[in-house]
């Protein structure tokens, strides 16, 4: 038993610890964004973030994350109330089969979270890692650009956002 | 002119399995049916065809929700939102009010393969009719309730308004069976002119959950009670399990069971990770004897045309006024090339009552429950196959043959639902892969600089191994009592499987075309998007290029040349302006400018595409810079849906042209991951990529979804042939291809 924080909250976990953290997100606490693709930290398609960084869930065992916090698309927003990076990949229709988009949008997240004005070539650079089947590269990089625009305009107070005008 | 349907069902009587339905008809209909009329009666448009009862199509109830059913199977291209969009514009209700049920034995039409690009052509043709007829039925009932002519009134947000402001929802109009009526071969559908919904570029209905967590796959399934099954599979193809000691694996923490079965190997446990364990270890006590001799893999040329084959000529024309001055001939080559789903293939399973439940992203519920059900040795009826969305397939990948590995397994657990994922490894290794293919092409030019005459040879594996029946499902290969794979067959024209596209839409005086099929399989082969096209329209639109430079053409000028079919020649000049393509026109240092064009298997949707390519000469990497595109497929209902199925066959359809090959030694698949299978990375996607859409307002509906393979990869080699001076024929054109090219 080991005690695992994702999205905020603290969850006692029954699994081997050389379980992958995947398997623990999927299969324990019943979370779908995460998805194995390889199983080998080739494709991406795995992806969270464990403090700030993102990493390949499906190659992090278990035993390395206490203490740690972990987040995982669900945990940044939902339909109702989606994040700035969730807003940005809608609203570019950044998705075909979409398979592989919730590994994107972490790494896109993470890095967003340490340079908010990520040049084009700074984006195709961190999403490397990533592969992409459907060919939906044009759009996700569009999105990513999009979320930064957001979180931008989110974080700005009235003041700042006046005298930036 | 669509009159309201006059049919009244009088008695629906309930067969073995059929709903068999007669009809009274009234007088004026009956006098008219009377008549033995000379040809037969005009089928109704679409997969209206194989299931004409409007109400297996649009169900509405008393509550006002409206449902559309498709046999259709959503791969990730989006026609789910398109469907609820012509429904809801033919039908006159808010698009948010409508709800779409895709491919389901249990609720759908039988309508075959998602595949072909053929769903909008279909499926979509046959909403659309159903909408609008069922909107007729309403206004016709509305009629009589209001007694007023029905050309009196009109329909709007799902209700029958009278011109004194009276409203009929129709949820209160559809009385228990007015929808169950067959279709009419014509429909009063909508001008264009006044479309609202269709059209419009509306947000992907799936969007949301997909970008949240929602649950969207067939891989997200948890049903109460689930365990988690591994197959283990042969090292290589027609491998025997000579033996394997299962005592150790059945200890293991979690291990519920293992499945033993011929070659058929499996382990189920509790929890995901544990099968994974499981499946490791089982496959470290599985004793094989390996007996496959695969073809020499760096020889495949010669391998394929010296294999047997049947030789059809598949057109022929000939005007002897026609002079040949000078002449060409060309060799083309494509390797086995793998589907690479994200996502490997999955299912889940569930036998409970007698009674088997597959969830499945198949592309064919009917077909693959049929193959299964044989492989069970099930009756069909015994089984219900539910389409669940996977990964994006691209054609038939592992997605039948996981679906087979979860029932098989199911099986032997009855009353438990088991879900089945394969590995990384076991999708690259065992889905059935595009097949190798070559092409040689001679073609003469005549004085004036036209081509005189055109022949073209394709060499080919057939495009389809789909089930079918049992024998096409690895699992029923593998199990005891096997199936044999059964013989392969071409697929006709006009489609085409290996020859589909190998006929040029141009016009030449001369032409002769040949397609060897090749029945014997080496590898595992089956539909990858666009078939033979993918290959065809690569060779002719290369070998085009090579002739417009023997003649000292412009590439545009010389297709438009040779090209009478006006809507082709409207995307060529609508590719070529956004490109901003000018003859003769010298490009950057290092540049190179491509053209391409075809329409899709010369029926479906037209494209052309233009490209510019950059080249480092020092390392032949080879990296699109950008493509410009022109897309006709007829009345457009999602604007930004068709562009991003194009965008996407441009930038996969780079991927397979530049870097992608199946590899394999004298007995095993080599290429078992993204290392050893390498596709396109970020670093080198475009900087743009431009959709030109053709609207045709009132035009049938013209798949799309592969209309852009072929003329991305011809375009593309096109741009590297006018960049490095070097024609290149054997796909991919690696970097140490354009680099040994450059050197040599
Ligand atoms: S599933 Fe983790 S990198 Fe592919
Ligand atoms: S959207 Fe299908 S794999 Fe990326």
């Amino acid at each position: 038993m080991m005690t695992l924080k994702v999205n905020g909250q603290d969850h006692q976990i029954d699994a081997d610890p050389d379980t992958p953290l995947l398997y623990v997100l999927r299969d324990d606490l019943k979370l779908n964004a995460a998805k194995f693709g390889c199983g080998l930290g080739q494709c991406g398609a795995c992806t969270v973030i464990v403090d700030g960084k993102a990493v390949f869930s499906c190659v992090t065992p278990l035993v390395l994350l206490e203490g740690k916090q972990v987040t995982t698309l669900e945990g940044l927003g939902s339909v109702a109330a989606p994040a700035p990076i969730q807003r940005a990949f809608m609203e570019e229709q950044a998705a075909q089969c979409g398979y592989c988009i919730a590994g994107m949008m972490m790494r896109a997240q993470a890095l967003l979270q340490r340079n908010s004005k990520p040049t084009d070539d700074e984006v195709r650079a961190e999403l490397a890692p990533h592969l992409c089947r459907c060919g939906t590269h044009m759009r996700i990089l569009r999105a990513v650009h999009r979320a930064a625009r957001l979180m931008d305009t989110a974080e700005l107070t009235p003041e700042r956002k006046g005298s930036a005008q | 002119m669509n009159s309201p349907v006059m049919l009244d069902r009088r008695s629906v009587l309930v067969g073995a399995g059929a709903l068999i339905v007669s009809f009274s008809l009234t007088p004026g209909f009956a006098q008219h049916q009377d008549v033995p009329s000379p040809t037969p009666p005009a089928s109704p448009p679409g997969s209206l065809k194989i299931s004409p009862y409007l109400d297996s199509w649009i169900r509405i109830d008393a509550d006002d929700s409206v449902t559309v059913f498709t046999g259709k199977a959503e791969l990730g291209q989006g026609f789910k939102t398109a469907f609820q969009q012509i429904a809801a514009e033919e039908l006159d209700v808010p698009f948010a009010s409508l709800a779409v049920v895709t491919a389901d034995t249990g609720r759908t039409a039988n309508e075959g393969y998602t595949a072909g690009s053929h769903s909008m052509q279909d499926s979509g043709t046959a909403i659309q009719n159903a909408a609008a007829q069922a909107r007729a039925l309403l206004v016709g009932e509305a009629a009589k309730r209001f007694d007023l002519p029905a050309e009196s009134l009109r329909t709007e947000n799902g209700a029958v308004i009278a011109p004194d402001g009276r409203r009929l929802g129709y949820g209160e109009l559809v009385v228990s069976d007015l929808l169950h009526v067959q279709a009419q071969p014509k429909s009063q559908l909508k001008d264009p002119a006044t479309f609202k919904v269709m059209g419009q570029s509306i947000p992907r209905v799936d969007i949301p959950g997909k970008v949240t967590g929602g649950e969207a796959y067939v891989q997200d399934m948890r049903l109460p009670g689930m365990v988690h099954a591994r197959v283990v599979r042969p090292p290589s193809y027609g491998a025997q399990l000579i033996d394997c000691d299962t005592s150790a694996v059945e200890k293991m923490p979690g291990v519920v069971k293992v499945v033993r079965d011929g070659n058929f190997l499996a382990v189920v446990a509790a929890k995901e990770f544990q099968s994974i364990k499981a499946m490791n270890a089982l496959s470290a006590a599985a004793k094989w004897q390996e007996n496959v001799r695969l073809p020499k893999q760096d020889d495949l040329a010669s391998v394929v045309t010296s294999l047997p084959s049947q030789d059809s000529v598949i057109f022929q024309r000939s005007d002897p006024s026609a002079v040949a001055q000078k002449t060409l001939e060309a060799t083309y080559t494509r390797p086995y090339q793998s589907h690479g789903s994200i996502g490997p293939s999955c299912a889940v399973a569930h036998l409970a009552d007698g009674k088997m439940t597959v969830w499945t992203h198949t592309q064919g519920v009917y077909p693959d429950r049929q193959a299964i059900a044989q492989m069970l040795r099930m009756p069909q009826d015994a089984m219900r196959l539910i389409h669940t969305e996977g990964s994006g397939c691209y054609g038939h990948n592992g997605a039948d043959d996981a679906a087979a590995d979860a029932a098989l397994i199911a099986r032997a657990m009855p009353g438990t639902p088991v879900r089945v994922q394969w590995m990384r490894e076991q999708e690259h290794a065992w889905e059935p892969y595009g097949p190798a293919m070559v092409t040689k092409l001679k073609a003469s030019l005549e004085a004036g600089g036209k081509i005189a005459d055109w022949n073209f040879e394709v060499w080919s594996n057939t495009h389809s191994m789909r089930p079918g029946g049992a024998g096409c499902l690895l699992a029923a290969q593998h199990m005891a009592q096997a199936f044999a794979v059964p013989p392969a067959k071409p697929l006709p024209l006009p489609e085409g499987g290996g020859d589909r596209n190998a006929i040029p839409l141009y016009t030449f005086p001369n032409a002769h075309i040949v397609h060897h099929f090749i029945p014997d399989m080496p590898l595992r082969i089956s539909a990858m998007r666009s078939l033979g096209a993918y290959h065809n329209v690569f060779s002719i639109e290369s070998f085009m290029d090579e002739l417009a430079g023997l003649a000292g053409a412009d590439p545009v000028e010389f297709r438009l040349k040779h090209l009478d079919d006006q809507r082709g020649r409207d995307v060529i000049a609508k590719a070529a302006e956004g490109f901003g393509w000018r003859a003769g026109e010298r490009p950057p240092p290092g540049r190179g400018f491509g053209f391409a064009f075809a329409r899709y298997k010369n029926l479906a949707a037209y494209c052309a595409v233009a490209s510019e390519v950059e080249i480092n000469r020092e390392t032949g990497r080879a990296r699109l810079v950008r493509a410009v595109a022109a897309v006709d497929s007829g009345q457009v209902v999602n604007p930004d849906g068709l562009t991003n199925q194009v965008e996407g066959a441009i930038v996969q359809s780079m991927s397979w042209t530049l870097y992608e090959s199946v590899s394999f030694d004298d007995k095993r698949i080599t290429s078992i991951d993204w290392q050893t299978y390498p596709i396109l990375r970020f670093d080198a996607v475009p900087d743009r990529i431009d959709v030109h859409i053709i609207n045709r307002p009132g035009q049938p509906f013209l798949g799309s979804g592969e209309t852009g393979q072929g003329p991305a990869a011809a375009s593309l080699a096109n741009a590297i042939a006018h960049a490095t001076g070097k024609r290149l024929r054997d796909l991919p054109l690696t970097r140490k291809r354009i680099k040994d090219a450059i050197d040599a």
